[in-house]
């Protein structure tokens, strides 16, 4: 039988009125912010990246992929998002995605519209962007450490998701956190190996054809794509 | 080395999102993923429902309405959201550049 993809997303019922309210204001809050940022960065190499990454974050996720016991997962695209725009106007490709998936598909919540685009997007972006940027300082600058440095990162990012909603969860008084975090952290553990490869994959793809289109690092690491020597010249 | 042209690489990076969104989602596991697995386990998944507004959802389910073969109905489905993000993205960077004014105003090469 083939049934549709279902939710990886939070449907309404789940999530107690403030903690959806909670989660509505941060994520209007990052994704204004992230406006802001693509107002002010979004330079010419990156302006149909953002499209561009909206349509494969949202085709990918709808390729679940079997993990252990009768469970799927599928990719989520924050920590690609991020490497590839910087973690803030990744919060607005991940937004875009949620919100279409939520209104269009009925794929996760309206009421936990917030709370979903925070878990999955403005978290894994956000730790990821930062978590890369740091782990650069004290890595080797090969090919080989940046995308390692990547798939952990990405792994990383969906535990961080998967904690979150497993707090919000227990704070809406819908399973306790002790029966919901060991559950959630177990089952994306694995998810979160499929994330790795195929960030890694994908940023590995992105390097080799346009590596100038890396932007988190791009300061940091000049050159660390192809040796090529790379202007970088922050503003 | 010769890069890709940023046409090209939009262009290519365009096609496979849409062509796995469209050709290999049919056959995406329908095992329940992980949020739902647990909500299942720890019996909390009957609490899900769908807001009033999704009951107008265009495409409920990743189902193409009105499309009996069901992997074809997911394939349209696919087809359809893939480029519809791709166009509210590109529709949001527009906006954003009209508003900075003139394009290309940025420093960085």
């Amino acid at each position: 039988m083939v049934s549709p993809p279902v939710a990886l997303h939070i449907p309404d019922g789940f999530l107690s009125g403030g903690v959806a309210a909670a989660g509505a204001v941060l994520a209007v809050a990052a994704v204004a912010y992230g406006l802001r940022v693509a107002d002010r960065d979004l330079d010419e190499a990156r302006v149909p990246l953002l499209g561009v990454l909206a349509a494969f974050v949202f085709a990918a996720q709808m390729l679940n992929f079997p993990v252990a016991g009768g469970t799927s997962g599928h990719f989520l695209g924050a920590t690609l998002a991020a490497v590839l725009l910087g973690p803030w106007i990744a919060c607005v490709v991940m937004a875009v995605v949620i919100a279409v998936q939520a209104l269009a598909f009925a794929d996760g919540g309206v009421s936990a519209l917030g709370a979903n685009v925070v878990n999955m997007g403005v978290l894994g972006a956000l730790c990821a962007g930062f978590a890369i940027q740091a782990g650069l300082r004290v890595l080797p600058q090969t090919r080989a450490a940046f995308l390692g440095l990547v798939a952990v990162v990405s792994w990383l990012a969906v535990m961080v998701g998967a904690a979150a909603t497993s707090v919000e969860l227990a704070a809406s008084g819908t399973v306790p956190l002790g029966t919901a975090l060991p559950a959630m952290l177990g089952v994306h553990a694995l998810i979160g190996i499929g994330e790795a490869v195929i960030t890694a994959v994908a940023v590995g793809a992105v390097l080799t054809a346009r590596p100038d289109l890396i932007a988190v690092g791009r300061f940091e690491a000049p050159g660390y794509a192809t040796g090529a020597p790379q202007a970088g010249v922050a503003s | 080395m010769s890069r890709l042209s940023i046409r090209l690489f939009t262009v290519l990076a365009l096609a496979l999102a849409v062509g796995l969104a469209t050709a290999v989602s049919p056959y995406a596991s329908s095992a329940p993923d992980g949020l739902e697995r647990v909500a299942d386990d720890k019996a909390f998944l009957d609490k899900g429902k769908l807001h009033p507004v999704q009951e107008d959802a265009p495409i409920p389910g990743y189902a193409f309405p009105g499309v009996q073969n069901p992997r074809v109905a997911t394939g349209l489905a696919g087809f359809v959201g893939s480029l519809g993000v791709f166009a509210i993205g590109c529709g949001l960077t527009f906006v954003i550049r009209r508003r900075r004014g003139s394009p290309g105003a940025t420093a960085t090469a």
